[in-house]
């Protein structure tokens, strides 16, 4: 659906006792690496889809490690692949393969 | 007569050497340049009190003013062998010595910030480390790179520590308050210079450190900007342009600074790596590894082998000296078996 900026508001708490965390587990078994994430900043920093669009790759993979799927997808088309995110990372997350495999998870269903 | 050696005249070995002097024992101290303390020498005041440098440094040295202690300056110990009775240890020049005792007390050097490319440290000259800042406060020459009074001044954490990328996972400890300590004495001698510090998580450990940071914040007006600094560049005036995420706001962040300070971590000394892979005691990261840090912390699993200070881990002065105190007991007590 097309985003027009206004909107009936949904409820902004993050309600954990709610969110299915399927698609994370699978995302960290698929990219084991991603648990070490400490939230520093420097993949979102360096990255060169932020600089002309609102992008932001932590925002999104946080979304995701929180159960916050939705509109991600869209977000995700963003990144063109550069992987100047994982040359960065100072904790040696596959960002790369991260981008990929959350594209990937997103297409399929919740189970 | 018992003999006990002791590789390293820093605050550790030289603590060792005082406590078991007073109790009688013949020590030699081995340094490998020509004088004591080199690491304090460059420090200018300590956290949390901001207590002289050069202060503690005197009060050490004149620990060293007794005559059961033997310093044995400009002689790098390169290689110790155990010869069944007691140890042999060997200089960079041939020359050797035997003892019943040997306490390993080879220290730290700091991670090099070249090997963070991206942070421009070695390529801008606006980029310094936490070890040059400390310089600059030590002579009250704080200036940018055309020697003028800096405007602003941004510090960046973990370089070198908690890093994947360097082979670090540790944190280095210390590097949290220096750099809030370091960032106050800088206020007190420019007071309109605006100071940032990029941090992930900031550890006060320590008694009084986080009374330090709230001076900061209230009375120094210093900015904590959550983020890691991705990327340094200088500009055409030969400042640093910074590149970071402020990850409270999530939005990227730029910054024009006359000075970035790389707050380097500890690492092992490479007599610490030497010593320790040559006596089979290497733990993590080339650090000596003792038998449990719990209660059994000076003892190698080696017999008359001990460690001390910060050839174990990272660690700050008071760590330090306290611990070669348990060392020098941990020795005594090994003297009495024999």
């Amino acid at each position: 659906m097309p985003d027009f900026g206004f909107s009936i508001k949904t409820a902004r708490t993050e309600n954990l006792d709610k969110v299915s965390l399927e698609k994370y587990r699978e995302l960290l078994r698929k990219v084991p690496s991603f648990k070490r994430c400490f939230q520093c900043g420097c993949c979102s920093a360096t990255c060169s889809a932020q600089q002309y669009t609102n992008f932001n790759i932590r925002k999104v993979h946080t979304s995701f490690r929180r159960g916050e799927y939705n509109l991600l997808s869209e977000e995700l088309k963003k990144c063109m692949l550069c992987g100047k995110c994982t040359l960065l990372c100072p904790r040696g997350v596959n960002l790369r393969s991260l981008i990929m495999n959350m594209r990937q998870l997103l297409e399929e269903p919740v189970k | 007569m018992k003999k006990v050696s002791i590789i390293g005249a820093g605050p550790a070995g030289i603590e060792a050497a005082s406590v078991l002097a007073k109790h009688g024992i013949s020590v030699m101290l081995f340094e490998k340049s020509s004088s004591p303390l080199n690491n304090i020498m460059d420090k200018a005041y300590l956290f949390p009190n901001f207590q002289s440098a050069m202060e503690i440094a005197d009060d050490l040295s004149g620990r060293l003013l007794n005559d059961k202690i033997t310093l044995v300056p400009d002689t790098e110990i390169v290689d110790v062998k155990w010869q069944g009775t007691d140890w042999k240890l060997f200089d960079a020049k041939g020359q050797t010595y035997v003892s019943d005792v040997v306490l390993i007390a080879t220290g730290y050097q700091v991670f090099d910030a070249k090997r963070k490319e991206e942070l421009g440290y070695g390529i801008y000259k606006g980029v310094i480390t936490s070890l040059e800042m400390e310089k600059m406060i030590k002579y009250n020459q704080i200036l940018n790179v055309s020697g003028d009074i800096p405007k602003r001044i941004a510090f960046l954490q973990c370089v070198g520590s908690r890093d994947e990328k360097s082979g670090n996972h540790y944190c280095s400890k210390v590097c949290c308050v220096t750099a809030v300590k370091q960032a106050i004495e800088i206020k007190k001698m420019i007071p309109t210079v605006d100071i940032s510090i990029f941090y992930m998580d900031l550890r006060m450990w320590g008694q009084g450190f986080e009374e330090m940071y709230r001076k900061a914040q209230e009375e120094y007006g210093i900015n904590f900007v959550r983020g890691r600094i991705s990327e340094a560049a200088a500009t055409f005036d030969s400042r640093v342009q910074l590149k970071s995420e402020d990850t409270l706001m999530g939005v990227p962040l730029k910054m024009t600074a006359d000075l970035l300070v790389l707050m380097v971590g500890m690492e092992p000394s490479a007599g610490t790596r030497n010593i320790a892979s040559r006596c089979e005691i290497c733990g993590d990261y080339g650090f000596v590894k003792t038998i449990s840090p719990h209660l059994y912390d000076s003892e190698t699993g080696k017999p008359g082998l001990f460690a001390a200070g910060t050839c174990k881990r990272p660690n700050c002065i008071e760590d330090t000296v306290n611990d070669a105190r348990s060392a020098a007991y941990a020795i005594m007590e090994y003297l009495n078996t024999l």
